[in-house]
């Protein structure tokens, strides 16, 4: 169980609150000391608007432990509009088919779980096609 | 500085190896490489591996394995680098001779992922990517090699079956190494036809994880490197570069960046061109590594490494001989061990001991090993006295 290193991380994972630069206004995800941009210190955080395409996707036949109850997943690097790119599941695919170049949208879902069945669910950003 | 020869090289088959244990498979190596610079006096032992600590829940293996070999009183650390960990016990010896600081030290490469069974290895390997925001999505390192190649085909759009020139060469290769874990051809229909495991990665795309070690004796000792039983080898550069450790925080994931810097030093280092590179033995933990590699090198232009790879000859006799006693793909893959497998094979082809897969009077290789994707890049450049 790693209840710490997850409660630390619940900003970032469910609200995709990364930083935007104080010096040249870079869109950072995720936090991190350094402005990968810049150089110059970051620290001001700042909420994404979940809004991105995607990069490239690949699906998951095999899963570590904790991830099994969703296979076969798809995964993928999304190309958020601010920026930055993140790796995120995909979900509520329904009959859509996956493209790169198309876009999707953040939503918050169980991601893995913990331990045994008494172990923590864990929760955060997976990716959705855009409705309509 | 001191010039570091290479003067012993020992290594055990690459395989599942249920029965042996991490001390036991690194005696076997150690003992090869000892034997032959004529059992010398051993200053420092310098040991790369990836898993102990999680899979045999063992650290400060250096320790363990040198005392196992009867080495006491040694100088002894541990280098942990991803699957690059077995090249950084290399560089980090190769910093150590080349000093002044240490003058013979044993290089030591060993694997064992068999300590653990069943899908809690994917979670021990996984450690590899970053993670807090790859891992935790439920992305392993196979899942990273997917996506190179999905963005790679959209990007550039080559023949699907072309992308299978690489691990078919290394199982062409391997047939003749009696070390390797897998010593028989695969077909491009075979290839063609394998199952999915990452779509569009399938599994003659990636490389098998295996157990094994690898050691190397080096030293800055002229007369021992002249009375060993083997003509010595000097390593003329040795390089080290990362990139981003997870793919998502790369401008252009395609584009292997820390490859590009750390071969372009290392050639420069070592003071020679790709003209003069007689074998290059690549990272091919997965197909779309070595393709990715070569254009980042310089080989080929973006887009362009699956032809190059695909039409120009790289065996044994070819211009550029790649992977030549079977690489990653068919030798085996034992993680963190594997750079040293590598810098083995490569003493193999410049002694010309590499029997039916020997490279015409190969004077200088090259080698390079990867943490993850491109994340660590070690470079070694050898040649021939």
């Amino acid at each position: 169980m790693e209840i710490p290193r997850h409660w630390r991380l619940q900003k970032q994972r469910y609200g995709l609150v990364g930083e935007i630069c104080p010096h040249c206004s870079a869109k950072i995800f995720p936090a991190r000391d350094v402005c990968p941009e810049c150089g110059g210190e970051a620290k001001e955080p700042f909420r994404f608007s979940g809004k991105g395409s995607i990069y490239s996707y690949t699906v998951m036949n095999n899963a570590p432990v904790g991830f099994e109850r969703g296979l076969p997943y798809t995964i993928a690097l999304v190309k958020l509009d601010e920026g930055p790119t993140v790796t995120a599941q995909l979900t509520d695919l329904g009959a859509n088919k996956v493209e790169i170049g198309m876009p999707v949208q953040m939503v918050t879902r169980r991601i893995k779980e913990d331990g045994d069945e008494r172990g923590m669910l864990i929760y955060g950003y997976k990716f959705r096609p855009v409705m309509g | 500085m001191e010039k570091v020869y290479i003067a012993g090289i020992g290594q055990t088959a690459v395989g599942e190896l249920w029965k042996r244990s991490l001390e036991s498979l690194s005696n076997e190596a150690i003992q090869g490489a000892l034997k032959e610079a004529g059992k010398p006096e051993v200053d420092a032992l310098y040991a790369g591996n990836l898993l102990a600590s999680a899979a045999s829940s063992q650290a400060n293996l250096g320790v363990k394995i040198a005392t196992n070999s009867g080495l006491d009183g040694i100088e002894t650390m541990t280098t942990e680098a991803g699957e690059a960990s077995g090249a950084a016990a290399l560089r980090l010896g190769y910093l150590a001779v080349r000093s002044g600081y240490v003058r013979t030290a044993l290089v030591v490469g060993v694997e064992k992922y068999t300590d653990i069974v069943g899908s809690s290895v994917e979670n021990v390997i996984s450690q590899t990517m970053d993670y807090d925001f790859e891992a935790m999505q439920g992305l392993t390192p196979l899942g990273q090699a997917g996506l190179l190649m999905a963005r790679y085909l959209d990007s550039y759009h080559p023949p699907r079956e072309a992308l299978g020139a690489l691990p078919i060469l290394a199982h062409a290769n391997a047939i003749n190494n009696p070390y390797a874990m897998y010593r028989r051809a695969i077909s491009t229909d075979a290839y063609h036809k394998a199952g999915l495991v990452c779509d569009p990665l399938n599994l003659y795309d990636a490389a098998p994880y295996a157990d094994g070690a690898a050691a190397l004796l080096i030293t800055s000792d002229e007369k021992l490197s002249q009375t060993a039983e083997k003509a010595p080898i000097e390593i003329t550069a040795s390089t080290s570069t990362i990139d981003a450790l997870a793919l998502h925080d790369r401008p252009d994931a395609l584009a292997f960046s820390a490859v590009t810097i750390s071969v372009q030093k290392a050639l420069a280092r070592a003071g020679v061109s790709w003209s003069e590179i007689d074998l290059f033995e690549l990272w091919d933990a997965y197909s779309i590594f070595g393709i990715l590699s070569v254009e980042a090198c310089g080989l080929a232009a973006h887009g362009e490494g699956w032809r190059w790879l695909a039409e120009d000859d790289h065996s044994p006799k070819g211009r550029l001989p790649l992977v030549t006693m079977g690489g990653n793909k068919a030798r085996g893959f034992p993680l963190g061990a594997a750079g040293v497998y590598q810098a083995v094979e490569a003493v193999q082809q410049l002694r010309g001991e590499a029997g039916a897969n020997q490279v015409d009077g190969a004077k200088t290789a090259m080698i390079q090993a990867m943490g993850g994707p491109a994340s660590n890049v070690i470079t070694h450049i050898f040649s021939k006295l």
